[in-house]
């Protein structure tokens, strides 16, 4: 069935889909189009005054035993940070979607960029990462807001979904018949008689969840540095193993929630490589080189953070690695290989603009 | 009377703190109230007070310093339920950061009660002065006093809405106070007075509370007292799906493109650009062909320029964008000043649609030059550009133009209506 939709539509019909509960936010250019489309299809909606104030209403509804949602954009993301280390400390299962624009600062509300990589990647106080993904296509809009849903509750922890503004506010056309199926999170709580610890791990160094509405255990939510009780204990040995099990959870279980996408092509030499909204030009230079004999393997990391090791075998193959990236500095390449940058590593970049697929064949032009 | 809430002591606090009689006399209004430990929510903030919440058998959240009560909000309207009862520690220094979320919870009526621990400085940090600091209050970093009067969060409060606000000094058992806070629905605020035994007292020797509040008119009594404004969470059983079989566009023509036609239109705000450039996306949907459709504006959207980039193609689009368009269509001024290099750099092989009432800039794109603005009005002239053009194009059929036209709110301009039947 043959639609005219934008990525927005899609994204949040299928948050509320996979569970997604409550919506809270505070508008903001470029995410306008999922707070509006949220405000109509969630059970819940709340209006917050602020962004520090959706954090934290987020976190308050988290706690409360629901899967809340909020989308905004780097002004906003900045105020909600210290929010976002409290719901990761908390291990609060939420999905926030991260809508980029062109800065610094306010920028331009209305341009497109992809800026905020690098950010993501040191936003967590001590350099520890939460999940991040982020959408290269019309579909990922669907099958990843699942994975974002299902993996916040998953793994008890905030997960942050990057996304840009062309991918939420450009008009296509969309069959779809061709999204999958989609079933809502199922969601577990601790059921045990025996006493709960908030922060006490399984194998896979994942708590179990409680909300305050138990009236059978008491529950310990606690943002500052604790035991496996919930309990302030300063720099305690226990403390300290639960802050660092935190961090062991999300790359434990990466595996869990790891997405990308390979075309390798036999006798390859050349691999582009890019993410979010500039991923589609990659697809289109790669189509245009591959008619034209030019052979070129493509790869679209959409699970960007923390970064696979397996990323870097793949990358590690090739004679010749071109990024594109809508940003000044290639933030995915510098995630990558950081301040030592081999020789056959390239990058295209601009900000301001989307790249154009010509821009990435005339650099791979270059290399062979 | 056994301890039912509080299960550690001695309770962390200096000889003399007023947080003492504050958690003591908590611990008694629970019990009048008859409450289980599982009914009640503690929320601390950052400060002196909020270690406490490891003494508490309740269940306990301890956030970030000013953001107790926004955290307490969402804790609150997220169980929706006022058998469970919400309550706020806070600090000055913590009310003074959080002062929005203050005024905001006792504007919606959260069901919560907050309780303000003044002690007229931030102790846990070395006696800073906050906002609650009164006139002439000395603290260490502020030997000469304060120059003028604290905030009245009472007065506050009251104002933005909550239905309960008192100020009590904390002196002696004030339980009954608290079990009075608590027992309300809705949004409840007790303010209690002290004095840190730290920084305070040393600060303002032989200063007494009692004497201090009236200097300062800070008043012990009951602020709001009115029929409950309680929040309540909206829950929908129900809401539709945004993938409706009204979005589906039928395939009813035939498209004669064999290759894709980007497309840029630039008109000016509040002239139906993006409208019409969504018309005729539609028509080529309606002709099976793979459209996107990108805006492009100043925020302020009822002013300026308005354009949007247009892919009509027969296969799947990938890049969205249109850096080197086929067909450029200018319809304003506005929209001229936006496109106008993009307009000088076209080539032969491209093709500008202009209103013949600009400037035609330097371009070596083949130009059709008409009155859209004129025959139209300016409201309509991007849709009777696009019939224009698709007119000479013909590369899909005009009837699927004419179709989701006919279809539209647009067709209702009886002028618009009767030019396009007559010329098309």
């Amino acid at each position: 069935m043959q639609a005219l939709t934008d990525g927005s539509r899609l994204m949040t019909e299928s948050l509320v889909r996979s569970g997604a509960d409550v919506f809270i936010g505070y508008p903001i250019t470029p995410a306008n189009n999922l707070y509006a489309y949220s405000k109509n299809r969630f059970k819940t909606f709340l209006a917050a005054p602020d962004e520090i104030t959706t954090m934290q209403w987020m976190c308050g509804f988290s706690i409360a035993g629901h899967l809340p949602v909020t989308a905004t954009s780097f002004p906003g993301f900045s105020l909600m940070m210290e929010s976002i280390n409290m719901a990761y400390m908390m291990e609060l299962p939420m999905v926030i979607v991260l809508v980029q624009r062109l800065g610094p600062s306010t920028g331009t509300a209305t341009c497109g960029a992809q800026g905020d990589l690098t950010l993501l990647e040191g936003m967590l106080s001590g350099g520890y990462n939460l999940p991040v993904l982020a959408t290269s296509k019309a579909n990922d809009c669907w099958t990843l807001a699942e994975k974002a849903v299902k993996t916040a509750n998953k793994l008890r922890s905030p997960v942050v979904f990057l996304t840009s503004k062309e991918e939420m506010m450009t008009q296509f056309s969309f069959d779809l018949g061709l999204l999958e199926e989609i079933s809502p999170v199922k969601r577990t709580f601790y059921s045990s008689d025996e006493t709960y610890y908030p922060y006490k791990r399984d194998e896979n160094a994942i708590p179990a969840f409680l909300p305050v509405s138990s009236n059978k255990h008491q529950v310990r939510i606690t943002a500052s540095t604790h035991n496996e009780q919930g309990i302030l204990e300063g720099i305690s040995e226990a403390a300290l193993k639960n802050t660092l099990m935190i961090s062991e959870k999300i790359e434990k279980n990466l595996g869990s929630y790891l997405d990308y996408e390979l075309d390798e092509k036999e006798d390859a030499e050349i691999l582009l490589v890019s993410w979010g909204v500039t991923a589609n030009a990659v697809r289109e230079a790669a189509r245009e080189l591959n008619n034209s004999g030019k052979t070129v393997s493509t790869f679209i990391p959409k699970t960007l953070l923390p970064l696979a090791d397996v990323y870097v075998d793949i990358i590690t193959k090739y004679k010749h690695i071109v990024f594109a990236e809508e940003n000044h500095n290639s933030q995915l390449k510098k995630l990558i290989y950081g301040a030592r940058v081999p020789s056959n590593v390239h990058c295209v970049n601009k900000i301001g603009r989307m790249i154009d697929p010509m821009e990435i064949i005339e650099e791979v032009k270059k290399h062979g | 009377m056994d301890n039912q809430f509080i299960i550690n002591e001695p309770l962390p606090f200096c000889k003399g703190c007023g947080h003492t009689v504050v958690s003591k006399s908590t611990e008694k209004a629970l019990q009048k109230l008859q409450l289980n430990p599982r009914d009640v929510v503690l929320v601390t903030d950052i400060g002196c007070h909020g270690i406490i919440d490891k003494a508490f058998a309740t269940h306990t959240v301890h956030g970030l310093h000013g953001r107790s009560v926004a955290l307490g909000s969402g804790i609150s309207a997220g169980l929706d339920n006022p058998d469970k009862k919400v309550i706020v520690f806070v600090g000055d220094g913590g009310a003074t950061i959080g002062m929005q979320h203050l005024i905001d919870a006792s504007h919606n009526g959260f069901n919560m009660t907050v309780v303000i621990h003044n002690n007229m400085l931030y102790g846990m940090t070395g006696g800073q002065p906050s906002e609650f600091t009164p006139e002439g209050f000395k603290t260490p970093t502020l030997p000469e006093g304060a120059q003028h009067a604290g905030y009245d969060i009472c007065a506050l409060a009251s104002e933005a809405g909550a239905a309960y606000v008192k100020r009590i000094s904390a002196i002696g058992d004030i339980s009954d106070e608290l079990a009075e806070a608590f027992s309300r629905k809705g949004f409840s605020l007790l303010e209690i007075m002290e004095i840190c035994p730290s920084y305070g007292v040393k600060s303002n020797p032989g200063l007494k509370l009692k004497q201090l509040m009236k200097n300062a008119g800070l008043d012990e009594k009951v602020y709001a007292d009115k029929e409950p404004r309680a929040y309540k969470t909206e829950e929908r059983s129900e809401t539709s799906s945004l993938l409706s079989s009204k979005l589906k566009i039928e395939k009813n023509y035939d498209s004669k493109l064999s290759k894709p036609i980007r497309m840029f239109l630039s008109g000016s705000a509040g002239e139906g650009v993006q409208a019409a450039a969504e018309l005729f996306i539609r028509a080529g949907m309606k002709s099976g062909l793979q459209v996107t459709k990108k805006g492009s504006y100043p925020v302020t959207v009822g002013v300026g320029f308005s354009a949007s980039h247009l892919i009509l193609s027969p296969d799947e689009i990938l890049y969205s964008d249109s850096p080197q368009p086929d067909v450029m269509i200018v319809s304003s001024k506005d929209g001229l000043s936006f496109a106008r290099k993009q307009v000088e750099k076209l080539d032969e092989n491209k093709l500008l649609f202009i209103d013949d009432s600009l400037e035609l800039p330097e371009t070596k794109a083949k130009v059709v030059s008409l009155p859209f603005r004129e025959e139209a009005g300016a409201r309509n002239a991007m849709i009777y550009a696009l019939f224009h053009y698709l007119n000479q194009s013909g590369f899909m059929p005009m009837e699927a133009l004419k179709e989701v036209f006919g279809n539209s709110k647009i067709s209702g301009n009886k002028k618009l209506s009767e030019l396009v039947s007559g010329k098309f």
